[in-house]
């Protein structure tokens, strides 16, 4: 009995102090954001405000805001896309499969794991062509492009789940392609959009590399313009600070509210599924 | 009966499969351009004299690569990518592991827990970058505590390799600087690994550890013998999932440290990026994609394979 409880104990302490560690740097964000300017030096970095302060949310603001709307403008429509087209994919190869799909599915798959990098340079090239370089369309054209794949992915282990007799018999009542689509898979994939929404929100508004090299100043998304303020030497580190935690909110907000889709879409990011 | 409405259907049917098929055409060729055919085209790059602003698609055989293997720069890359690489998945998989053990023992408040460890998964690279810069700040950050015991590590400005020895043009050995940057990135993904894991766990059987516990095993055991060997299918997901995401890792370096004195945080990503968008050396930015893409393919093609075999059965 005793045994038992020390046992539990240890293993609480254990849990708390990674948790703690953990929220550390929540902790130093957040301190440090709310201080005013004369208390932001890197001596006091742990100690509390001695009066909140939002004078740095209001600079980081300032700076960010039109880097935030860039970034929704990017991500609303990218995540729509790519979600549709993945639900898409995955109704094919799940419930019509044909001689080839699963090869099909996994060269669509291989796109998933691929370097941007090995990719960058002739996307490049393209987009100006095209004269997209530059522009927020662009950039949701490169991710609902490279999205595919783990929307494809995810809708396909979603489906997977739907029986096959309820299709079957749909098609013996005359329903086609199109009809079992409309009338079954999509009504049925509510939560699979829900989890692969969050899932494609939630990395698009995180990307960065497509997002520094594609674009420029004034139509880059909030994380490079994150990364800029902090690469400045000129800004304080309070004003950096409230910055990460504005651009981080938006994902910060979903996780919290909808963390459990959240997870559900990183478990399905691993293959099997 | 149900085989003369298959026949009556039977035209339906193929139709619908040709529309199913056009359903899936688009994306099949977006990918088949934007992947295969870019990937191609970056090959192509990386075997011209396109170093320049002025694009030169001259041919210039294995030249960028050459130049790349004997290059201090990306030699030092190659030692960090593997320092880190090695370290990383060690630590996501070991405290992925024992968190969600320890938050699989049905004690009060596990949701808690196991939210708190998630949440940097929400965040991006660069934030986490941004602010594990200042927590590993030699000056200030956490050895503002650890000066109490006496030490004061120099963390991501250290410059020393462990065990190094001299190996081509570089020091070969640990890089101290990449532990810093490993600390950050497991802050960020331990929470994949424990997702994971947790999954697994709830997966398995009640019944079964009653049984090993009838037979007299003890709790240590039941995890060493039955719990670890079924958790193992979980256990290579994650190494290849943390593999790959470590092979082409860029934000997290790019926001935390940049390359670092004499290259001791540089990785191929950031090397690629600076190389071919801030100095115009194109087809050695190519080259090194090229690169890290086989890396990266050493482990994804084989699970992908499997996993395809898997499938099947």
């Amino acid at each position: 009995m005793t045994a038992s409880h020390i046992g539990k104990l240890i293993k609480y302490l254990i849990l708390i102090v990674f948790a703690i560690i953990f929220l550390t740097p929540v902790y130093v964000m957040i301190v440090t954001s709310l201080k005013p300017l004369d208390e932001v030096s890197l001596a006091d970095m742990w100690t509390l405000p001695s009066a909140i302060d939002f004078s740095s949310y209001a600079h980081a603001f300032k700076n960010l805001a039109p880097n935030l709307m860039n970034s929704i403008y990017l991500v609303v429509p990218a995540t729509l896309l790519s979600a549709l087209l993945g639900a898409m994919n995955g109704y094919v190869l799940s419930k019509w499969k044909f001689k080839g799909s699963d090869l099909i599915f996994t060269v669509i798959l291989f796109g998933m794991f691929i370097p941007y990098q090995s990719i960058l340079i002739p996307m490049i090239q393209f987009l100006r062509t095209i004269d997209l370089y530059n522009t927020i369309p662009g950039l949701i054209l490169v991710h609902v492009v490279y999205g595919l794949p783990i929307t494809t992915l995810m809708f396909r282990n979603f489906y997977a789940n739907i029986p096959d007799e309820m299709i079957e018999s749909a098609k013996i009542d005359g329903a086609s392609f199109l009809g079992v689509f409309r009338h079954i898979i999509i009504p049925l994939s509510i939560t699979g959009f829900v989890v692969v929404a969050i899932w494609q929100f939630t990395n698009i508004w995180n990307e960065f590399l497509f997002a520094v090299t594609i674009t420029t100043s004034d139509k880059q998304p909030v994380m490079v313009a994150l990364q800029n303020l902090s690469g400045s030497q000129i800004v304080q580190w309070n004003v950096q600070m409230a910055g990460a935690l504005l651009a981080a909110l938006p994902t910060l907000l979903v996780y919290i509210f909808l963390g459990k889709y959240f997870v559900r879409g990183l478990l399905a990011g691993s293959v099997k599924g | 009966m149900a085989k003369e409405i298959q026949i009556k259907n039977k035209k339906k049917i193929s139709r619908d499969h040709w529309t199913a098929i056009a359903f899936l055409i688009p994306s099949f060729i977006l990918i088949l351009v934007f992947v295969y055919g870019f990937i191609g085209w970056t090959g192509y790059v990386s075997l011209s004299n396109y170093n320049t602003i002025v694009p030169d698609f001259s041919f210039a055989g294995l030249k960028n690569y050459l130049y790349l293997f004997k290059d201090f720069r990306f030699q030092a890359d190659l030692r960090n990518t593997l320092f880190f690489t090695v370290l990383f998945i060690a630590l996501v998989i070991v405290l992925g592991l024992g968190l969600s053990i320890l938050i699989d023992q049905k004690l009060k408040g596990e949701s808690i827990f196991r939210n708190i460890f998630l949440f940097p998964m929400a965040l991006s690279f660069i934030v986490t970058g941004v602010v594990w810069q200042w927590l590993l700040n030699p000056s200030t950050g956490f050895n503002h505590f650890l000066k109490f015991f006496g030490i004061t590590p120099k963390w991501y400005t250290d410059t020393n390799i462990i065990g190094g020895f001299q190996w081509g043009s570089i020091e070969f050995g640990l890089p101290v600087a990449i532990i810093a940057v490993v600390i950050a990135a497991v802050w960020q993904m331990t929470g994949f690994s424990l997702a994971m894991y947790l999954a697994g766990l709830r997966g398995i059987d009640e019944s079964m550890r009653e049984a090993a516990r009838m037979d007299g095993a003890s709790e240590f055991q039941i995890y060493r013998k039955i719990i670890l060997p079924m958790l193992m299918p979980i256990t290579m997901s994650v190494v290849i999932i943390m593999a790959h995401i470590s092979l082409k890792i860029f934000d997290l370096i790019y926001a935390m440290t940049g390359s670092g004195a004499n290259f001791v945080t540089d990785v191929p990503g950031v090397y690629m990026f600076e190389t071919t968008f801030r100095g115009n050396y194109y087809a050695n930015g190519a080259a090194i994609a090229i690169i890290m893409l086989l890396l990266v393919a050493v482990f994804i093609v084989p699970y992908l394979w499997s996993s395809r075999k898997g499938d099947n059965s």
